[in-house]
């Protein structure tokens, strides 16, 4: 996989330098090839497919449950937003109903997952930023909701739980207590957070003002999630189209103003708030009933659907073209850490090696979705 | 036993023999326990518990993992200066060695008395610099250049208001003689309750930390960024070397600051400062500062290049100028 | 020039609240558990390998008709089922069940659309082998040794 890009080799000094795909930084298998001048880095040339695993295309040659396991597999840190993207695609396509509990269950293990998620993005930010502890602290508190999960769907990370037509297991009153306290337990701890990471002066002068993407170039590149919301644009799938019962709660949107990574580290910290506001009422509001209505056979009919969830990272949309049968004939999806990757180059020329470190983080990027 | 000591008494060569060799000791036994302490420490902080399997509460991990070190070998990068590559772990380890003969742990417990010891220590400490440098440089690995020239920048930085500190020090009591500097201090008042002297102290601890590459400010060796910078492409004992180094200068950074500010071998109201006694007195003192080291190591985040530089020259030199001044003053007045 | 005492003031202030709070993790007790020594147990419902339900009245000792919809339905192929007829029983008797769980994804569509709900998800996970082949589970044969 060679480098696309000319780099200017004339000037004596400017040299290549490899950044992954085995670096610490990059959080899995991406590869940037970095042209430096000293510590500046002149241009950068992300490499990706390392971890190419062809989940479109096993999408296409199995009947369409057979895709559930997959889902869960392409961003190993929120999968239940991959899940509930392709039962809604499904569903959607053939019409199926979803029972009403089955729906809240979805949105409450969502968003458990978007938080345990948060939590994982921002202590390997803080980690990056050369900070050991918080990330401890986040796995500690992360470990709550995993347990939390693992009781219900059986798995801690990669979850094959969601159905189309429902849920594939019922909440219990354990799963509801466990989750009541988490949230208690949670509104303590972000104060911690903030007292540690968020007004540490040094990891303010580490993020202020480094990696400003403006509105326009996050609308340019497709970027979405956290980072187009810190660049102070309010849009969320969650919001703008609500899907499942989304619309029946009361939450916010928090974005940022400057653009930096200050600004989606915030935004991050802030999504958590929410999320345990939607968590909250949708436990008041649970209803009772079934979970799962088995659909009857499920012929993908000719034509084409597409579905759109808002996911941690941001807008994920599943397009699927049926024929008649019960393979998809061509499944896409479009993942929001691509689009978020794609804003790097712009991003980071003419920074500083450790500023470039800083900037990739704070778009938490998680490598095997952006590959699939 | 009388007959033993006048023997080695007599025989000058057969004491430096002796001595070198309970350095040696002493500057393993430091990185032991160190590491020992780091491991644990961190791990408490993170709320973990450590090494816990070798050993009462894992306390002979260290060593099994010294033992591992040294069973490995040292693999030289091809195009990689084989000369320098090998030099600098030794390089980097001498100094720490020669710096520990002038400490003086006690009364009568010291290698040798220099009347510009505080001179002597600090150039030997920046010759440091020059390993790190020719490790990083000859290892033919980009991250480890990178390093290397970090580490110049930052160490040419922070030398100053580490003299600038010390200079508050050394007008107050007019010699660089360490014995002295410490027997000035055996009354009540330790240096670091004058308030002028306290400012020094926190310049010195801020500005001892990048010395000696702590975090937050162990830009060198940023394993985010760098992997692991300057010792990137070191293994085996090489590698031990550094890290046995880094402890040992750490060490030495903090004895200095006992030495200079905390009243070295001295007890508090000057109680019990006895050969023996005034030793564990330095040593508990030298102990808790770098057990603050390691707990602000495990805090923070890391600074950015140049706002470590700015950290230098726009705080802590003016602050010790300033101080310089105010102390000239107030020794000229009183 | 406020701005600058100001600044050092606010900055020391947040290092030593920060400061502040892991000491005080530090002081707390330690959250994790030494693990071969200390174990956590774990969910009854979490998704081990597949196997099939003991039930004591039936000779056969598990409830399966070979009917295939498991083998069938399951996205990785793992699964093998193979049945033969025997004298004075209705249907087939079961003879091969076999999961490879190196391709398992434990995706639960077998558990899930077998009729009989003979099958479902053990409860063991510390599994590990040298070879491929020990991950060839042969479930009537675990089924027996219970
Ligand atoms: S859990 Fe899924 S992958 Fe595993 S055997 Fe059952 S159907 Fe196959
Ligand atoms: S679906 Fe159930 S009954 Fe049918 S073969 Fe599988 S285990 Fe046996």
């Amino acid at each position: 996989m060679a480098t696309q890009t000319k780099f200017d080799t004339q000037d004596k000094h400017r040299f290549l330098l490899n950044m992954g795909p085995q670096h610490p930084a990059t959080h899995g298998v991406l590869r940037v090839v970095l042209e430096m001048d000293g510590e500046y880095t002149m241009g950068i040339d992300p490499i990706l497919g390392y971890g190419h695993r062809m989940q479109e295309k096993m999408g296409e040659s199995k009947v369409w449950p057979g895709f559930y396991p997959n889902t869960g597999r392409m961003d190993y840190v929120g999968a239940m937003p991959f899940n509930h993207g392709y039962v809604a695609l499904i569903e959607r396509m053939a019409g199926v109903t979803v029972p009403e509990r089955a729906e809240y269950i979805r949105v409450i293990t969502s968003e458990l997952n978007r938080i345990s998620s948060h939590l994982l993005g921002i202590g390997a930010y803080v980690l990056d930023l050369g900070a050991f502890t918080p990330i401890l602290y986040a796995f500690d508190d992360r470990e709550d909701i995993l347990d939390a999960l693992e009781d219900i769907t059986g798995s801690r990370l990669t979850y094959c739980y969601y159905r189309a037509g429902g849920v594939s297991k019922d909440i219990d009153d354990t799963f509801i207590r466990r989750t009541r306290a988490f949230i208690e337990n949670f509104r303590t701890r972000i104060p911690m957070y903030n007292d540690l990471v968020t007004n540490n002066i040094i990891f303010i002068k580490r993020t202020k003002d480094v990696g400003i993407i403006t509105a326009d170039m996050a609308r340019r590149y497709g970027a979405t999630g956290p980072v187009l919301r810190g660049s102070g644009i309010a849009y969320d799938i969650r919001k703008s189209e609500p899907y499942s019962v989304y619309s029946q709660f009361d939450f916010d949107i928090p974005t940022g103003e400057n653009g930096d990574s200050l600004d989606r580290y915030n935004v991050r910290i802030h999504e958590m708030e929410q999320s345990l506001r939607i968590i909250e009422q949708a436990l008041d509001k649970l209803p009772d009933g079934p979970v799962y209505e088995k659909p009857k056979k499920v012929k993908l009919q000719p034509g084409d659907c597409s579905f759109s969830v808002e996911t941690a990272r941001g807008a994920l949309t599943y397009y699927l073209v049926g024929d008649g049968s019960e393979t998809p004939y061509k499944l896409k999806i479009r993942v929001p850490s691509f689009s978020n990757l794609s804003l790097l180059r712009e991003m980071c020329e003419g920074m500083l090696i450790a500023d470039l470190v800083s900037a990739m983080g704070s778009l938490d990027l998680v490598i095997p979705e952006i590959d699939r | 036993m009388e007959q033993i000591i006048k023997f080695i008494q007599t025989y000058s060569l057969l004491r430096m023999l002796l001595a070198f060799c309970c350095l040696i000791g002493i500057i393993f036994a430091n990185a032991i326990v160190m590491g020992y302490l780091e491991r644990k420490i961190a791990a408490r902080i993170q709320r973990r518990w450590g090494p816990m399997e070798v050993g009462l509460q894992g306390w002979l991990q260290m060593i099994l993992d010294g033992v591992k070190i040294l069973s490995k070998q040292l693999i030289v990068p091809k195009d990689a200066n084989r000369f320098l590559f090998r030099l600098a772990p030794l390089l980097c380890f001498t100094p720490v060695a020669m710096v520990f003969v002038a400490l003086p742990i006690s009364r009568s417990l010291y290698g040798i008395n220099l009347n510009i010891g505080l001179i002597y220590i600090i150039a030997m400490g920046s010759i440091n610099v020059f390993s790190i440098l020719i490790a990083g440089w000859s290892s033919n690995n980009k991250y480890s250049l990178f390093g290397a020239m970090r580490s110049v920048a930052q160490n040419i930085a922070y030398e100053v208001p580490i003299l600038l500190s010390l200079l508050a020090v050394v007008l107050t009591t007019s010699t660089f003689d360490l014995q002295e500097i410490v027997k000035a201090q055996s009354g009540p008042i330790w240096f670091v309750l004058y308030p002028n002297l306290f400012v020094a102290f926190v310049i010195y601890l801020i500005a001892g930390c990048a010395e000696t590459n702590r975090a937050p400010f162990d830009l060198p060796e940023a394993e985010s960024e760098l992997t692991a910078g300057y010792h990137t492409e070191y293994s085996g004992f090489a590698f031990g070397l550094f890290a046995i180094a880094e402890y040992g200068n750490l060490f030495i950074m903090a004895s200095i600051a006992t030495i200079m500010f905390l009243g070295g071998w001295n007890g508090p109201f000057g109680f019990l400062s006895g050969p023996v006694m005034g030793a564990i007195w330095f040593l508990s003192k030298v102990f808790i500062l770098m057990l603050t080291m390691m707990w602000v190591r495990w805090t923070y985040p890391r600074v950015r290049f140049d706002q470590l530089m700015n950290l230098a020259w726009k705080y802590l030199i003016p602050f010790s100028l300033v101080n310089l001044l105010i102390t000239a003053l107030v020794v000229k007045i009183i | 020039m406020s701005g600058y005492f100001s600044e050092i003031y606010t900055g020391g202030k947040s290092l030593l609240i920060g400061l502040g709070v892991t000491f005080r993790a530090f002081i707390k007790p330690v959250v994790t558990v030494q693990y071969p020594r200390e174990k956590i147990d774990v969910s009854p419902n979490i998704r081990g390998h597949i196997e099939l339900i003991k039930c004591n009245d039936i000779e056969a000792k598990h409830d399966c008709r070979v009917c295939g919809m498991c083998a069938k339905n399951c996205p990785c192929n793992c699964i093998v089922v193979e049945g033969e007829k025997q004298e004075g029983v209705k249907g087939k008797v079961l003879t091969v069940f076999t999961v490879d769980f190196t391709k398992c994804s434990l995706c639960g569509l077998c558990v899930e659309t077998c009729s009989r709900s003979a099958l479902r998800f053990s409860n063991e996970y510390e599994l590990a082998g040298f070879t491929r082949e020990e991950f060839h589970f042969d479930l009537i044969k675990r089924l027996e040794e219970k």
